[in-house]
């Protein structure tokens, strides 16, 4: 008996061994990027560790902040969370209208997101606290602003894929990419809750 | 519309600059009329660019390493040269605001653009043969990683003929890399050109763990895989880990220079120390990044030529992963004189040390395997007992440096650079050629010219001490790195002895050249027939040379470690019955396009020619998003072809 033996696919092979399904690899691999993307934030939060108390006599996260609007924004994107596991059951069940209409709330949703951030960051530049301003005004634009560049992102992720389900229909290939989207959108909230908790609810602590 | 970009930019009053642009654009064209006489230009793209077969991929990283060691290695001449003219009140020929720019390149393209694109062409040739798969798991991505890294490379080069690379040393610290300090394009460029190089590597790390954790063959359980994929997996995870901080910290020092963010300022609260930790807490992990897989190209090369199986193969998976998580808690030794304190700077230099016991274990495994072995000295065997001695020598200058106390009195002296030269060339890159020997056979299918291969390994070895020991000296009489020019005839001697060394190792990479280039035109003397050349014991090495692209025909079922070895002990193996029809995955011209969009992008970028780099962008993301709308990437192999193929590797394997 030897220990290699040329069998045909799956004849000679022990009874254990199961090729791994191409939504398994994908899925796979697309946490492990999550995984770095990760590690992307967490250095983003070690700077801003590091740097938010230097604020330079500029303004701090107690003048800046409102807890209203942030509030908002979080409200805005846990929603579009729950509604994208919605979607994902929809395009389970195969039904791409529904899916469509659900895929168009999440968009709605994280754009309203984007839209109060961007407002958010506008009044502060407006008001001198722009990210030139401080070490600590920088480190908050770059950390907050990378989580907004993902929901970017993830805006014209949604976009292609409601254009491909409208047009093309269902797909193996199709039915991945949603999978991986879903993962991207639930990943973004988890960083947004670190956001709200560490720069936001601490930053305006007394 | 251009930018910052005038005729000014162009150093047509710098001799040398311009005679080195002259040479890469005669030779750029000669290139180019080659493949146009020859009519290669569709073989190129539909063999080459556009491939996603994971050898061909690897091929090309391995041979933008060698194209881009080159460049590195003259600015390495220059460097030497330079200090060898410039001593005792002379000035040399290189002025300051030039050699700080050529040390600069020189790290930045040997650590980015060589030692990397080999160290992962070799783990995208390799890996997929040793696990018995058939590609890695996501082939398109693999050559998006590739064509990324590529227009990384293109970058530095073109800032040697527009404009002007960085002078703030390979790592470019803060404050001197600042816009007040750094006014120029040079930090940019190597801003930039790492930042797209990083991607690609990112993106590869994710493909290569994920090929190695889901794409084994039948019954390959962890516990079987051979060490150079172990090792292999070390080092995508610290990848997949470490280049997401160096994307941040680059990102960060690019924002401040061009938005006039504070990071790492002087004034308004920025800390340059803090760009320092976290350009070390990816730049350590960086070095076992590339280590790892010498140390699992050493294993197998041991093994092969010892005729025995490895020595402790559990420790040396265990050394492995001890290293992969120790890579990342001794950032701070490569700055001790921060002044974090004595408290800090302990711990860190205890845990600096701790890395040489997993080390070491290695190196006492490859002694035993060595042991009682019947050793053929060809090539691959030579590189790897030069690294065993050399290396040793590099670790025990590594652990002295890990002594804050010392390391406060060696700090950025020559010692410093001796000791990772040491480690870097006499690890990394003496282990990339170990490979470059041990596989040569596997992908192209004939044997390299032994005589010329040894003569070579004998020049880049005595070469090394001769161009490296002094330093170690050099460090000690007080001599700093990147000096341009001294008074001080005690360092003389030393000085010269350094530079003799580096024209011996010009000599030794003359003798790969030639090496090379005898091999391919006697290649049908050299070829492979049995697909096993050296008597090796992985599965690579049952397949034909070179293999197949869906590589394994038949995917084989593992039962334990060196698969190949028993199979052979076993005798000739039953042939398969029947063959199943393949698919493979289809050409992909997305890297390429990327690549492009990315390189015009970044160069516009630098410029601050921004209509340029919007187009950039909008096309890459046009491709990105066009490319998602095809369902079918794979074209069939059909079963007749697989065993017409498989049939006609064996004639020569059963009857050599």
């Amino acid at each position: 008996m030897s220990n290699v033996s040329i069998a045909t696919a799956g004849e000679r092979a022990p009874a254990r061994y199961q090729p791994a399904t191409k939504l398994g690899v994908t899925g796979f691999g697309f946490y492990v990027y999550l995984l770095s993307d990760a590690i992307l934030f967490s250095a983003l939060f070690a700077t801003f560790a590091v740097l938010k108390t230097a604020t330079d006599g500029g303004p701090t996260a107690r003048d800046l902040f409102d807890l209203k609007n942030v509030g908002l924004e979080t409200a805005c994107l846990l929603t579009s969370s729950f509604v994208c596991g919605l979607a994902m059951q929809a395009a389970e069940a195969r039904k791409p209208r529904e899916l469509a209409v659900l895929l168009g709330v999440v968009f709605v949703l994280g754009a309203s997101f984007l839209t109060l951030e961007i407002h958010e960051f506008g009044g502060m530049i407006a008001a001198g606290a722009g990210p030139d301003r401080s070490a600590f005004l920088s480190a908050f634009f770059a950390l907050v602003g990378a989580h907004g560049l993902h929901i970017t992102v993830g805006l014209i992720w949604i976009g292609s894929l409601l254009v491909h389900i409208m047009t093309m229909g269902f797909s193996e290939a199709y039915q991945r990419r949603l999978f991986c989207f879903s993962l991207f959108w639930h990943v973004l909230d988890v960083v947004w809750i670190a956001i709200f908790t560490f720069v936001y609810l601490l930053g305006v602590q007394p | 519309m251009f930018g910052k970009l005038t005729l000014h930019d162009i150093p047509l009053d710098q001799p040398i600059v311009m005679g080195a642009c002259l040479g890469i654009v005669l030779a750029g064209v000669g290139l180019l009329g080659l493949i146009t006489y020859l009519h290669r230009w569709r073989w190129l793209w539909e063999e080459w660019i556009t491939s996603v077969d994971h050898k061909r991929i690897g091929v090309m990283y391995i041979l933008l390493a060698l194209v881009m060691l080159l460049r590195g290695f003259s600015d390495a001449l220059m460097m030497r040269t330079q200090l060898a003219l410039a001593g005792g009140g002379h000035l040399g020929y290189l002025p300051p605001e030039h050699y700080d720019q050529v040390f600069s390149a020189h790290g930045t393209i040997m650590i980015f653009f060589v030692a990397m694109p080999f160290v992962v062409g070799l783990m995208n040739i390799i890996v997929p043969l040793q696990i018995g798969a058939r590609d890695v798991a996501f082939p398109v991505l693999n050559s998006v990683s590739f064509w990324l890294t590529a227009a990384g490379a293109l970058l530095p080069n073109i800032a040697l003929g527009v404009g002007e690379f960085a002078r703030t040393g390979w790592l470019a610290y803060p404050p001197l890399s600042e816009l007040p300090f750094s006014p120029g394009v040079g930090v940019d460029y190597y801003l930039v050109a790492l930042q797209i190089s990083g991607i690609g590597t990112l993106l590869s790390g994710i493909n290569l763990i994920t090929t190695i954790l889901k794409m084994r063959a039948p019954g390959m359980e962890l516990g079987m895989m051979p060490v150079f994929t172990w090792t292999a997996l070390g080092s995508n995870m610290l990848i997949i880990a470490a280049f997401p901080i160096l994307t941040v910290t680059l990102g960060l020092l690019l924002m401040d220079r061009y938005l006039g963010m504070h990071f790492f300022t002087n004034d308004a609260g920025g800390n340059p120390m803090l760009f320092i930790n976290l350009i070390w807490g990816w730049g350590h992990p960086e070095v076992y990044i590339l280590v790892l897989p010498a140390f699992g190209v050493f294993s197998e090369v041991i093994a092969t030529f010892s005729g025995k199986p490895l020595f402790g193969y559990r420790s040396m998976v265990a050394a492995t992963l001890v290293i992969t998580v120790l890579a990342f808690v001794v950032w701070l030794h490569h700055f001790f004189t921060m002044g974090a304190g004595a408290d800090v700077n302990a711990v860190f230099g205890i845990a600096t040390m701790i890395i040489a016991i997993p080390t070491g274990v290695k190196v006492f495994n490859w002694l035993f395997t060595m042991y009682g072995g019947r050793i053929r000295f060809e090539p691959p065997v030579l590189w790897t007992v030069g690294f065993m001695i050399t290396f040793v020598i590099g670790g025990m200058t590594g652990v002295l440096l890990a002594v804050p106390s010392n390391d406060f009195l060696l700090h950025n002296s020559l010692f410093l650079i001796a000791h990772f030269h040491n480690v870097i060339i006499g690890g990394v890159l003496f282990g990339c050629f170990a490979a470059l020997e041990y596989w040569f056979p596997k992908v192209f299918g004939f044997r390299l010219e032994p005589r010329l291969g040894k003569a070579a390994f004998w020049c880049w070895f005595v070469g090394f001490y001769l161009a490296f020991m002094p330093l170690y000296v050099l460090g000690f009489l007080g001599m700093t790195r990147r000096t341009n020019h001294y008074d001080n005839p005690a360092w003389d001697p030393y000085i010269l002895i350094a530079c003799g060394g580096a024209f011996l190792i010009l000599a030794g990479i003359c003798l790969q050249i030639l090496e090379i280039v005898v091999s391919i035109r006697t290649r049908r003397a050299r070829r492979d027939l049995t697909g096993d050349p050296w008597n090796g014991r992985t599965l690579e090495w049952s397949l034909s040379s070179p293999p197949p692209a869906f590589n394994f025909p038949v995917l084989p079922a593992v039962e334990g470690l060196d698969a190949h070895w028993t199979s052979k002990a076993a005798g000739p193996a039953a042939r398969p019955a029947a063959y199943d029809d393949i698919w493979v995955p289809e050409n992909s011209p997305l890297g390429f396009l990327l690549a492009a969009c990315a390189a015009v992008g970044g160069f516009a970028v630098v410029w601050h020619i921004w209509w340029l780099a919007l187009v950039g962008l909008v096309c890459g993301l046009g491709a990105l998003i066009a490319s998602s709308w095809r369902e079918h990437g794979e074209i069939c192999v059909p079963a007749v072809e697989v065993a017409r193929s498989d049939h006609l590797a064996n004639v020569f394997r059963v009857n050599p």
